[in-house]
């Protein structure tokens, strides 16, 4: 075998490799220009006076109202979406209906409407001169200007990204397992337990994770409903965009930093996730 | 147990699956829906799991209306064409799956699930794969391990969708024997669907022969051999 090198066969889909190098560098030159560079200025910018003015300009008031403000919405938001989204996947894969290439479309619709449009439809549905607005004011219960208006426009943002996720993974999968769960005697709810949920739990959790990334980093949505009340219903992006409009650029920054490390943090969490339960995704793979 | 099957149609849509059919299995019989794709023969037995309803007619169950019973409520150990094992399940766990999911009144200790896991095991050949997952185990292993999970049931019939269709030649022959000797082990009235006409030949005692919904012969291998009673007939087991 050893004269074998003297001919270069090449595997068909090879490239040579100063075509391979050429691809990997233009891949390379993207990925660091429009994602590395941003990325590093953001926190260059922060740190620009040093940790001690970063630091200092999170530990103002307005600035901790918007961490706990936007966290408090990923955590109400990210919940109601997974429960909505498996709902809406298991709809959609497992029963034949009329209308359902219009749920599908309706689930997309999020994605295809600008947050602005999403936000000012919130307004106009529960705003104070709207009838159910006005009522709901009255009851001392404001939608718009206030959290359940922000948390309703995020969900409606947030919609598609679990339901996204699931239904390729849903049909790929087919009914087989939870016919056989039936045939076994298992109820609806537990079925759903022990067979439907972890063979989706993967997709689950990368729709989850995409979800709360994107809860946590709206605004346009979120600009309109939540009237920029600085402390109240300012949340992180909105407190950036406020304070890089008044040249405070280091805390404008430092703010900037704080949502990028959590969307960091929630990468990194997928990741290690994925190195630890490595051989079960393999072992949950179609057979 | 006695099925019987009574004037059963099924359409889908517009198309129609299964016109009018009626069929009875006789207690403890081991018997082979056989037709070619397309034939109504897989949703025969699939009404018969309850895993589709009927659009008239009846399915009694040792004379009793079992039409209305749910898929749990049949208690039919149902073996897939794929088998549909639990991917995320050990086998010991996807056999003891079913007797795990009764309610706490009917469910039997753990010890004693444990057991009887084994006991099937021991049943189907496989005493040491109990720790395995079904991606680790070979086409013949799964379709044991999926008969294994279906008896475990302690079911009133088997129903198999095509269970050797997955398996190669030399495969398929040897399980032949294994699904004939489980049977006669059980007792249990049993079904399979296949479209492989020797397979039936050799291995039921009654031969259902389908075509586009109807079912046009019912005998025992050698007379449907004899005498085969439509044209359909005669061309499709001389294939």
């Amino acid at each position: 075998m050893s004269d074998a090198s003297a001919f270069s066969f090449r595997a068909p889909t090879d490239e040579s490799p100063l075509v391979r190098r050429a691809l990997i560098g233009v891949a390379v030159l993207g990925l660091g220009l429009l994602v590395g560079a941003p990325l590093v200025a953001v926190f260059a910018e922060a740190l620009k006076q040093g940790w001690l003015a970063a630091l200092k300009s999170l530990g103002n008031r307005d600035a901790l109202s918007a961490i706990w403000l936007t966290l408090t919405i990923a955590a109400i938001s990210v919940p109601l979406n997974a429960v909505f989204g498996i709902a809406a996947a298991w709809l959609i894969t497992r029963f034949d209906f009329r209308g359902k290439a219009f749920l599908i479309t309706l689930i997309d619709l999020p994605f295809s409407v600008s947050p602005v449009v999403a936000g000012l439809c919130i307004v106009l549905m529960f705003g104070a001169n709207s009838l159910l607005g006005g009522w709901l004011v009255a009851q001392g219960f404001p939608i718009v200007f206030a959290l359940p208006g922000i948390v309703l426009a995020t969900v409606f943002i947030t919609f598609p990204f679990i339901a996204r996720e699931l239904i390729p993974v849903m049909i790929e999968q087919g009914r087989a397992e939870e016919e056989a769960a039936l045939t076994l005697g298992a109820g609806g709810w537990h079925l759903f337990r022990t067979v439907t949920l972890p063979n989706i739990r993967w997709a689950l959790l990368y729709g989850v994770l995409l979800c709360n990334a994107r809860a946590m980093g709206e605004f346009g949505a979120v600009a309109v409903v939540s009237g920029k009340i600085r402390g109240q219903t300012a949340t992180m992006p909105i407190t950036i965009e406020m304070l890089y409009n008044e040249y405070l650029s280091v805390a404008a920054f430092s703010l900037a930093a704080v949502l990028t490390l959590l969307a960091l943090v929630t990468l990194l969490a997928k990741t290690v996730l994925e190195r630890r339960h490595a051989d079960q995704i393999a072992a949950t793979h179609r057979h | 147990m006695h099925i019987e099957i009574d004037e059963i149609a099924k359409s889908f849509g517009t198309t129609a699956a299964l016109h009018p059919v009626s069929l009875s299995i006789p207690s403890g019989a081991l018997v082979a829906l056989l037709g070619p794709s397309g034939s109504g023969k897989t949703t025969l037995l699939r009404i018969l799991g309850g895993l589709e309803y009927p659009n008239s007619g009846r399915v009694l169950f040792d004379g009793e209306d079992a039409t209305g019973l749910t898929v749990q409520e049949r208690r039919a150990g149902f073996v897939f064409q794929s088998y549909a094992l639990f991917r995320h399940m050990t086998v010991f766990e996807n056999i003891a799956y079913g007797l795990k999911a009764r309610p706490r009144a009917t469910r039997p200790p753990a010890a004693e699930i444990a057991r009887r896991v084994q006991r099937l095991l021991d049943l189907i050949q496989l005493p040491d794969i109990a720790a395995r997952y079904p991606a680790q185990l070979s086409g013949g292993q799964r379709q044991r391990v999926a008969l294994a999970r279906a008896l475990a049931i302690e079911p009133r019939m088997l129903l198999l969708d095509e269970p050797f269709g997955a398996l190669d030649a030399r495969v398929r022959k040897e399980l032949r024997q294994g699904l004939r000797d489980i049977h006669d082990a059980t007792g249990l009235t049993s079904v399979f669907v296949t479209h492989d006409q020797e397979e039936a030949m050799e291995l039921a005692d009654l031969v259902v022969v389908m075509s586009m919904g109807r079912i046009e012969q019912v005998g025992r291998p050698q007379d449907i051999r004899a005498r085969p009673a439509t044209a359909f007939v005669r061309d499709f087991i001389a294939a």
